[in-house]
């Protein structure tokens, strides 16, 4: 994985020793709350429901032992004994101290990480495939291209001050695993002709006006990607919204151009910027690339399992995924267990993870934005071990992709924003499909909760999601169907009025139950929807 | 019933006013009045507290009572997590807030 050089380990250290003077200046008096709050977003301190919350930069979802190893350290020391990660595939502390907030960047300096780029109007931390790098199906390992945008865009002057806040994902696989056509611009790294390149897509997004990315470019060749994201960018820039945070995104700019109007224009200023000179040198994308390269894998090895334990084989259904190397393994692991709050870890597993990482996966996980973690090396014949070791740490639910590995956003129990709780659905769902033994039977099912129109937890695009709103002060849960962040990327549709907190949990099951009396063979419930279209679905729940 | 309530600027804690100074406790919150946001503006320029904000409660046997159930969860912590409520011994306790 990347290794910091000494410009990056320079940036970082006096990014935090500028933040510890600037909360020295704040609790002096000497700054307002209101000159600071820039500041201290600047460095992912939130104030949110219950006290500071820090959100952490894991770029592009990769973290090495020695990093997850310090994610646990701080939430022993700082914070109340755990973490949660993120939709974005980050991590974020619920109750942290201003006055600790210097001294938690300077711990995090010390392992290559920060909170920079985690809020604010500017372009955010890059996504990636979870599996990138790892995965059967990829065209490229698409981590360096996501490392080159990462260096491109931090503290990038033009783009500090957006219009709003800006997330680029970045795929190398036809199987989309990161949502990459719901964010303000998606790349497909695809090869043509042997040519590596990316298809563009622009102006996507959640919230409270989802928008799947149209493709504004079929192809922009490897040393003119950063570029062709510029000139997306500097259009953006100049004509997004700043009059109304609600219109401010890209996917309103683009949808109120027209696709083609802002396809010409991007053209037009990539036609400019081409006369510039500004795409970064392919030395520095090899050089990067270097620190990607494949670990010296062990040959010969054995691609047999022992199957015999039925708990264990399970797990490797659910669980683990194809490596592209023969007798190795992608291992996920679940932080949904039935009854747990997804995304959390305690500070012991977040260790112990780190452990397994160093002793199973060549030291290095992965956090997905579905809020759980890879280890992406894995010997075939370590399997059974990794997952004993899981298994007595709470981590080895055999969950990936079904009804009860749920997103949730961390809802009205933390986030100020919220308007309803999403935990609580969250779990009482889980233990519902677990108590009827339904979720066995299933398969694949993506469930999705927000406590908001903001959509952290990607409700939209939930095979099934639920989106939290307050009526008059009241919980209450809207149903939406047939959403996907997949390659067939879609965005669901609501059933009709919403529920209350046990009235929801039903409504799933209804909904659960309907599919399951009518689909074929082995069809997943989002093509099952897809086939019948709502009516039977609001038939079931409000007929 | 109005409380004032804010989050203290060093530590980020909930905090309520207690009539003569901040409590972490909601059962200590006063009935601020009509005087909420003019102590909330002193507390914040004194940087005492952050965000300070009045809302409407009711008081009950077990003491003032946010209106709205976002307070509500202020007051008493995440209900999801009993244990780092104000009253982590009472596993009932997030029925306080519904």
């Amino acid at each position: 994985m990347y290794q910091y050089d000494n410009y990056d380990q320079a940036m970082v250290d006096a990014r935090v020793d500028e933040f510890r003077d600037q909360v020295k200046r704040r609790l002096e008096g000497k700054l307002t709350e209101d000159q600071f709050r820039p500041l201290r977003l600047m460095n992912g301190l939130y104030l949110q429901l219950h006290a500071y919350m820090l959100r952490v930069a894991v770029p592009y979802g990769t973290l090495s032992a020695k990093q997850m190893r310090m994610l646990g350290h701080i939430a022993r020391k700082y914070d109340k004994g755990y973490g949660h990660f993120t939709t974005r595939q980050n991590i974020q502390y619920n109750w942290i101290k201003l006055s600790d907030a210097p001294d938690i960047l300077a711990d995090l300096a010390s392992v290559e990480m920060h909170a920079i780029q985690t809020s604010g109007n500017c372009i955010r931390n890059i996504s990636s495939d979870q599996y990138a790098g790892v995965a059967a199906d990829e065209v490229v390992d698409p981590r360096p291209w996501a490392e080159l945008l990462r260096q491109w865009s931090s503290f990038h002057p033009e783009f500090s001050y957006l219009p709003r806040k800006f997330k680029i994902a970045v795929i190398a696989s036809e199987q989309d695993r990161a949502a990459m056509r719901l964010h303000d611009i998606g790349l497909e790294l695809v090869k043509r002709d042997g040519v590596v390149g990316a298809r563009v897509f622009a102006g996507g997004g959640m919230g409270r006006t989802p928008m799947v990315a149209p493709e504004i470019n079929d192809f922009v060749t490897e040393d003119e990607i950063v570029s062709y994201v510029e000139a997306c960018l500097r259009v953006y820039n100049r004509y997004g919204r700043r009059d109304n945070k609600y219109k401010a995104r890209i996917k309103i700019l683009v949808h109120e151009l027209g696709v083609e109007e802002y396809r010409r224009q991007v053209a037009e200023e990539f036609a400019h910027m081409k006369t510039l000179g500004l795409n970064p040198p392919t030395e520095e994308l090899a050089r990067i690339a270097a620190y990607f390269a494949d670990p010296v894998y062990e040959t010969g090895l054995s691609d047999d399992l022992d199957r015999s334990d039925p708990d264990f084989a399970l797990w490797l259904d659910r669980n683990v995924v194809a490596h592209k190397q023969p007798g190795y393994a992608i291992a996920n692991i679940s932080l949904k267990p039935v009854g747990g709050i997804p995304g959390d870890a305690s500070a012991e597993q977040i260790e112990l993870m780190a452990d397994l990482a160093e002793r199973y996966s060549m030291d290095e996980l992965r956090v997905t934005h579905a809020q759980n973690i890879v280890l992406p090396y894995v010997k075939k014949a370590d399997l059974y071990t990794l997952w004993r070791e899981l298994e007595a740490a709470g981590l080895g639910e055999a969950n990936i992709d079904q009804i009860t590995d749920i997103i949730a956003c961390p809802g009205l129990d933390y986030c100020s924003l919220a308007n309803a709780r999403s935990i609580p659905v969250a779990q009482k769902i889980a233990q519902r499909f677990t108590d009827n033994g339904k979720e066995a039977t299933i398969g694949e099912l993506k469930l999705k909760i927000s406590g908001c129109i903001n959509a952290c937890g990607h409700h939209h695009a939930g095979h099934i999601g639920i989106l939290g709103v307050d009526r008059k002060g009241v919980e209450n849960y809207q149903l939406l169907l047939g959403g996907s962040g997949a390659e067939d990327c879609s965005l669901g549709t609501i059933t009709g009025p919403g529920f209350d907190e046990n009235g929801i949990v039903d409504a799933v099951e209804k909904v659960a139950d309907l599919y399951l009396a009518q689909r074929n063979d082995d069809e997943r419930f989002l093509d099952t929807y897809r086939r019948l279209g709502m009516a039977p679905f609001k038939e079931a729940l409000y007929g | 019933m109005k409380i004032l309530t804010a989050n203290d600027l060093a530590t980020g804690d909930v905090v309520w006013w207690a009539g003569d100074g901040w409590s972490r406790l909601i059962v200590e919150a006063y009935d601020v009045g009509e005087k909420g946001e003019d102590i909330g503006r002193r507390e914040e320029a004194a940087r005492r507290v952050i965000g300070a904000y009045v809302i409407d409660g009711e008081q009950t046997a077990d003491g003032p009572r946010p209106a709205h159930i976002k307070d509500r969860i202020r007051g008493l912590g995440p209900t999801v997590r009993p244990d780092l409520t104000l009253k982590p011994a009472d596993p009932d306790i997030g029925k306080w807030v519904i």
